[in-house]
């Protein structure tokens, strides 16, 4: 019950917190609002009983990540957001109902064809995240047991990142 | 005790969120930002299925995508200031020249 509970809370934060990304027309106020969202799904990985991954949730993406792109907001001096109005009517009104009912032609069509809403899920199963598995000993020794090349090989990519990073953003002499 | 759906339906919001400000927003940092916000659900998706399945791959998947999430942030915030930096604009429409 109490879980229930607090999935509801942190869920409801969690979308606010994403309509609210949506309807903000600063690009400081997004970014805020992300964070806002990225710290709820933390707590809801806890729920989950993913403890490394709640903390890697926030000290990575709530803490370096959004860092940086409020760091880049502030750098650039971003304004609020200015619309040039053109492009057709049509587009405008139609574009997101339109958008919506394909989407929703489209996975129904998909789970028909393959058999994907015979799969009850979430039924008698229920899930209560009292057993925390997902400790960061037993995320460790998959990662380095198993997933020891992914996990060097992501090493080697984060490192490119930042040199290409670095290139990207120098000033031309 | 919540049920696998309700997670699965949480991060399917949260994904139409982020591509509905993908497709709507015209900054191109907020456009950034809605990608994360796939990104997010997507990992929720990948969390809640591990938790359903006792399985911890998922949560090794999700180290794996946020560490990609990590050096896609890194090098498109240095390609938004390339960017502002020879059109000393942030908006979407106004870059549509491959030549300065």
């Amino acid at each position: 019950m109490l879980h229930l509970v607090l999935f509801f809370i942190f869920a409801a934060v969690c979308v606010g917190g994403a309509i609210n990304l949506l309807a903000q027309r600063h690009p400081i106020n997004s970014a805020l609002s992300l964070i806002v969202v990225m710290g709820s799904l933390a707590v809801i990985y806890l729920l989950l009983g993913a403890e490394f991954v709640a903390a890697v949730q926030v000290i990575v993406y709530a803490g370096a990540v959004m860092v940086l792109f409020v760091f880049v907001i502030m750098l650039l001096n971003a304004g609020v957001e200015e619309r040039i109005a053109h492009g057709s009517r049509v587009a405008t009104m139609l574009g997101v109902p339109g958008l919506i009912v394909g989407l929703v032609i489209g996975v129904w069509v998909v789970s028909r064809l393959t058999g994907l809403d015979k799969i009850s899920i979430g039924g008698p199963s229920v899930m209560n995240g009292t057993e925390a598995f997902g400790n960061p000993q037993a995320v460790g020794h998959l990662l380095f047991k198993d997933y020891l090349l992914p996990f060097e090989v992501t090493s080697i990519l984060i490192l490119i990142a930042i040199m290409g990073a670095v290139v990207l953003a120098r000033r031309e002499e | 005790m919540v049920p696998l759906s309700y997670y699965l339906t949480l991060s399917g919001i949260l994904f139409a969120c982020g591509v509905a400000g993908f497709l709507i927003k015209r900054n191109i940092i907020t456009i950034f930002l809605s990608i994360e916000l796939m990104l997010n659900g997507v990992n929720l998706t990948f969390v809640s299925f591990a938790a359903q399945l006792k399985s911890l791959d998922g949560h090794i998947f999700v180290f794996f995508v946020m560490v990609v999430a990590a050096a896609e942030a890194a090098v498109g915030l240095a390609i938004i200031i390339a960017v502002f930096r020879t059109r000393e604009t942030l908006n979407v429409d106004r870059v549509n020249l491959l030549k300065l």
